[in-house]
């Protein structure tokens, strides 16, 4: 019964949530609801017992995308008019997000004890097929798609270089270290020996 | 009682925001990144719901390829984002078409 109440829950949630990220006239709000839409996303898949692609989309997608656009919406600096109400105007959103947070994790945790929805007679039951949900994903990815998954890798890498490669810029006006010039430089070069006479001072 | 019908309606409803975040949204391209982050999490329910119905786990095999891509293109679409703000100090979609090469 639990789980009907949680699916209806996160289902209504996922869809307002993802209303708002597109009707939100702020781009901090929009991506305050995009996070509310992934984690409650990420309950919807717990309740039919996939765990492995929730926690990776908690992890991946509130963890790391929905925080680069967060970066990135912070750091353009755009004039967004409302966005100069600072800390306190986004104060209550944010308490707000947080409350509804704790109370679907407690909630998703109690539906998650009562046992997975049966979505069909051929559904994935972790009683009838004797291994977790991230024992069968992984016994899948690394024996049948690991070629698949190291292309993921690639993919990943490529992206990674591409976008420090279209970010990175040589700054002008700043003196780096240069090691080479360190290690070439020799005791002769650098120093001299003077015999200076006493009581008359020394050159510079 | 849940059944297959009812994710895959969330799902679709989702994807069609999406969508329409595309079009409301057509001047703050940070806007419409998100709506296609939606677009994919759609695509995700739908193939994690589809996997269990079905009994087959290459579904969510599929939805963590998804999920890279979809992390991948955030990154590259967000510093194409910030290459072509530092330029031009503003991220109007409407004059991307005056980019030069």
């Amino acid at each position: 019964m639990i789980q009907i109440f949680a699916f209806y829950l996160f289902a209504s949630v996922v869809i307002a949530s993802g209303a708002f990220t597109i009707l939100a006239r702020n781009p901090v709000h929009s991506v305050l609801w995009l996070i509310l839409a992934f984690f409650n996303a990420a309950g919807l898949m717990i309740l039919i017992g996939a765990e492995f692609i929730a926690m990776l989309l908690v992890i991946v997608y509130v963890g790391a995308v929905a925080v680069l656009f967060l970066f990135v919406v912070m750091m353009l600096d755009i004039d967004f008019a409302e966005l100069r109400g600072g800390f306190m105007k986004n104060l209550p959103l944010g308490l707000a997000l947080a409350a509804v947070f704790l109370a679907e994790l407690v909630f998703g945790i109690g539906a998650y004890r009562a046992g997975n929805i049966e979505l069909g007679e051929h559904a994935l039951n972790p009683a009838r097929m004797g291994a977790s949900n991230i024992q069968a994903v992984g016994e899948l990815l690394y024996t049948r798609y690991v070629f698949l998954f190291e292309m993921a890798g690639l993919v990943l890498l490529v992206a990674m270089v591409g976008a420090i490669a279209l970010t990175h810029r040589k700054r002008a006006g700043v003196r780096p270290q240069n090691i080479g010039s360190q290690v070439r430089r020799r005791p002769e070069e650098a120093t001299r020996n003077m015999q200076p006479v006493v009581g008359e001072g020394v050159e510079l | 009682m849940i059944g297959i019908e009812h994710y895959l309606v969330v799902s679709s409803i989702l994807f069609v925001m999406g969508v329409l975040g595309i079009f409301l949204n057509r001047k703050n391209i940070i806007i419409i990144l998100m709506a296609i982050e939606l677009i994919l999490l759609a695509v995700n329910i739908n193939l994690v719901a589809f996997s269990v119905f079905l009994g087959d786990m290459v579904g969510q095999v599929f939805a963590m390829f998804v999920l890279t891509v979809a992390a991948g293109e955030a990154a590259i679409g967000l510093a194409i984002l910030v290459i072509y703000f530092r330029g031009r100090g503003t991220i109007a979609v409407d004059d991307v078409n005056q980019m030069k090469g």
